[in-house]
């Protein structure tokens, strides 16, 4: 019986803004924003949130895994879509773990995730950790620039952990570097210099040293240090003040992804299994109103864990976008005219959502019991014309299925947030098809016969309500495909 | 098998009124035009009139729901009427209950009137609407060029066919409706044009650009039936009967069953079969001397020049490329100019064509009257998306042939 790390996987949008596109804009307001105008950083496509990122995660650190010995799920963020539903909820629909697995959403501070896994490892059972963040950032402004979105998740519990948990530390202080409230839609934040010499160099390394102090290590046994900062060189002055080798300092992901907030702490963790040897120790920080930290000794068992995409396979899926008007468009900082066709009402009935929750959120058809043909979705008289066998149908899903294109368009005349609208109908080798949406794909890629997997998305956002409900689409199935 | 209808109701009167953007023209004006039109056509009163049935698709942009604005417009004495919607089929399943209800003897004169006003929206193009609760959540927001350019896709997959060869007859189709629409006084769209201009255009759904599809229009049309005793009883030489109808509407198999390829329509060749079967035909190329199909892209009435049976599978571009089609080809499809021209307000899209039948059969079609007089004619509606549809199919013919 150990407890540790037993899988861990990533999300990072296929969408990455070059940062010049920026800094070019708006440089004539604040000269200094040219100097940051490097690298790029991930940002949502229209269809993607701290939710969908989040399923997305999960699915890849589930690789492999048997989800119905899953018995809690952690979701981590500050950037939740909903503040009076459970986001986990979805999540957990989504990937159609067992009702009885209990869920929670863990929000508030840029430390959301490194609690949300410290309370993990401290309880019995498998939990999945995932968190996942899309900071909302005003023109023109610091954060802009660095934040990145994305998502990691991690798999805690008994069993052959590919990282064990030597020791864990925390402290909380309530020290606001930025806040932002219900009120509000932007963080406001204070001086970076005073954030840096008050905060993280005078609260993170006593953490840093109570941890190291429990596993009965020195701060030079530490060869792997995630330190999330947005702040350049705070990560090294933090070890330098912790007394850990500066060679042990893990890259922040700035140049190619961005800080992906509270789930940044997950996303340079699972960065570093990716790339970590059995005997590596991993220190991992949180900070946000106190800190947390938590060292973990890698296994064994990390050589034998299934092929995922995780960090670098996502940051490999990658498109660069140079157009900074649909970031903005994206992340509704700047009042576009969309046209009449976007008024109709996207209202939907709570109800029927409900009702059809297998179908709509879990993407789960029906598999005849009589003639054994697949469909999407579950009714009542199966749809071969040899069957039409009535209540024969037993629950079968299509997540994670590969489809191809069968036919397909990219349509400039119907509404979409990112015309064209492609989509067309993708069908199943082992039987089922349906028309839909697609995502994560340019005109040029669209091709019969092209391999898609199913991803989880926002369908629709209901602007009069504020609502916005999910469905699965279809995006190019290989990294290649997706022009890694 | 069933008997069927052929030759039990005839055709005493049609109308049709112009189609186009109508500005000045409310719903029920647009009735009326038709409608007047038919009953001189008809030489009969209102209150002749047993039953009539009412097609609109888009009711909630005009009319409302329900048989009412057709009573209201014509002031029909109380008789019964009926609404009927079944997407782009809803014109010509009015026809099917105005003539079921005479073949049945339920009625001895019935009216069928289709009317759309579509140009209320404040922008172009069909209207943005929902599909149903839960259809909303599961299915694209597609458009109807975004569906049906999808058969150019799997068509070419299917037969190999290189896109520009298929786009060439794309164009060649909607070049030759322009063509026809011309010569039509009450068509939308008059003007003709090249195939570069069908090449060049914008881009509205790939590969469907804005000349491979039809116009967005109001109007209406209407027909009188009767038996062709009765038509004969009031004068009537030359009676024009109706052969066939046949309906046949997607359960689900093209949608959620790989058995279709989605090059075609699975509706439009059962309908076409039992159609021939219903009107005696048996090689449908040789005995059919007009057509009037559901063009509403260039890509839908390519292929159902196939579904039809007309063009052998995977020949419809030759066919097309070779003016078989054409308005002095050997079968002539959309004469009148089609939805792509004549227009296509929805709820009348289906008498339109029938109305077209019903003129060139007697030789008032004007100036692109064909000169040898059609025998026999089929007029063809699809509704919805290629993937789960609504097919119409009519047989008109002279009473006895």
């Amino acid at each position: 019986m150990t407890i540790g790390i037993l899988s861990s996987g990533a999300y990072i949008p296929r969408l990455r803004l070059a940062r010049r596109a920026i800094a070019e804009i708006h440089s004539w307001l604040n000269p200094a924003l040219k100097g940051q105008g490097k690298g790029e950083r991930a940002m949502c496509n229209w269809d993607e949130d701290p939710v969908t990122m989040a399923v997305e995660a999960a699915r890849d650190a589930l690789t492999g895994r048997d989800r119905s010995s899953t018995t809690a799920l952690h979701f981590a963020s500050t950037t939740f879509p909903f503040l009076d539903r459970l986001n986990a909820g979805i999540v957990a629909a989504a990937l159609d773990l067992p009702d009885e697995a209990s869920s929670l959403d863990i929000a508030a501070t840029q430390r959301a995730a490194t609690s949300a896994l410290a309370a993990a490892l401290a309880s019995a059972g498998e939990t999945l950790i995932v968190a996942a963040e899309q900071r909302r950032a005003k023109a023109a402004s610091p954060i802009e620039m660095a934040a990145g979105d994305g998502a990691a998740a991690i798999v805690v519990g008994d069993g052959e952990p590919i990282a064990r948990l030597l020791a864990r530390a925390t402290q909380t202080a309530d020290f606001v570097d930025h806040y932002r409230t219900a009120e509000s839609t932007y963080d406001y934040q204070w001086e970076e210099r005073w954030i840096r010499d008050a905060g993280y160099l005078r609260i993170v390394p006593p953490v840093i040293g109570r941890c190291l102090d429990r596993a009965g290590l020195k701060a030079a046994d530490v060869n792997t240090f995630c330190m999330p900062a947005v702040l350049p060189k705070v990560a090294n002055a933090v070890a330098k003040a912790a007394g850990i080798p500066d060679a042990a300092v893990r890259d922040n992901l700035h140049a190619e992804c961005g800080e992906t907030g509270a789930a940044h702490p997950l996303v340079m963790l699972v960065a570093a299994l990716e790339t970590a040897k059995p005997g590596d120790r991993i220190l991992v920080v949180g900070f946000g109103q106190g800190a947390d930290a938590l060292l973990f000794e890698v296994t064994e068992a990390i050589a034998r864990q299934p092929e995922r995409l995780g960090v670098k396979g996502h940051l490999a899926r990658r498109r660069e976008e140079t157009n900074y008007a649909k970031f903005l468009a994206f992340n509704d900082t700047m009042e576009i005219e969309r046209g009449m066709r976007a008024e109709v009402d996207k209202l939907t009935p709570l109800s029927a959502m409900w009702r059809n929750r297998e179908t709509v959120t879990s993407f789960i058809g029906g598999r005849c019991k009589v003639c054994g043909t697949l469909q999407f979705p579950k009714s009542r008289f199966c749809v071969n014309p040899n069957c039409n066998a009535l209540d024969s149908q037993e629950p079968h899903s299509f997540a994670d299925k590969i489809g191809r294109i069968n036919s397909y368009t990219a349509d400039r005349l119907t509404y979409s947030p990112s015309p064209p609208a492609c989509y067309g109908m993708i069908q199943f080798e082992d039987g089922g098809r349906w028309m839909m949406d697609f995502t994560d794909i340019d005109a040029d890629q669209l091709a019969v016969g092209q391999a898609m997997r199913m991803m989880f998305r926002i369908k629709d956002i209901d602007t009069r309500r504020g609502f916005r409900r999910y469905f699965w689409k279809a995006a190019p199935a290989t990294p290649e495909a997706g022009r890694a | 098998m069933p008997k069927g209808i052929r030759d039990k109701v005839a055709i005493l009167g049609m109308g049709c009124s112009k189609f186009g953007e109508r500005w000045d023209m409310d719903a029920s004006d647009l009735m009326v035009e038709a409608y007047a039109e038919a009953l001189a056509d008809a030489g009969i009163e209102t209150k002749q009139i047993d039953a009539a049935w009412l097609a609109t698709a888009i009711e909630e942009q005009h009319v409302g729901k329900s048989a009412v604005p057709l009573a209201v417009a014509l002031r029909l004495p109380f008789i019964p009427v009926t609404r009927v919607e079944n997407y782009c089929a809803s014109g010509t399943e009015a026809f099917r209950g105005a003539v079921y209800a005479v073949a049945s003897g339920a009625a001895d004169i019935a009216l069928a009137l289709g009317v759309e006003k579509l140009k209320d929206t404040g922008y172009g193009g069909l209207p943005q609407r929902g599909r149903g609760t839960l259809n909303n959540m599961t299915w694209p927001n597609l458009s109807a060029p975004g569906s049906f350019a999808q058969l150019a896709a799997a068509y070419r997959a299917k037969h190999g066919s290189a896109p520009q060869d298929l786009k060439q007859a794309m164009a060649h189709i909607s070049v030759k409706s322009h063509d026809n629409g011309a010569r039509n006084p009450k068509a939308h769209l008059r003007n003709r044009i090249t195939i570069d201009t069908v090449l060049n255009a914008p881009m509205v759904a790939e590969p469907l650009g804005l000349y491979d599809c039809c116009g967005v229009s109001d109007g209406a049309a209407c027909a009188i039936v009767t038996t062709p005793d009765i038509a004969r009883g009031l004068g009537k030489r030359d009676v024009i009967a109706v052969k066939a109808l046949q309906l046949a509407v997607s359960n689900g198999v093209e949608a959620q069953h790989n058995s279709w390829d989605g090059s075609y329509l699975a509706t439009t060749r059962i309908a076409a079969k039992r159609a021939y079967h219903e009107a005696g035909i048996e090689k449908p190329r040789e005995e059919i001397n007009l057509i009037e199909v559901h063009d509403c892209f260039s890509v839908t009435e390519l292929v159902t020049m196939e579904d039809l049976h007309i063009s052998p599978e995977g020949t419809a571009i030759r066919d097309v490329l070779d003016g078989f089609y054409d308005s002095d080809g050997t079968v002539p499809c959309q004469i009148d100019g089609g939805l792509k021209c004549f227009g296509h307000p929805i709820g009348a899209s289906g008498l339109r064509m029938i109305y077209e039948m019903y003129l060139q059969m007697q030789g008032r079609a004007g100036e692109r009257q064909r000169k040898d007089l059609p025998r026999i004619g089929l007029t063809h509606n699809v509704g919805g998306f290629p993937h789960q549809n609504v097919c119409s199919i009519s047989i008109i013919g002279s009473h006895g042939s």
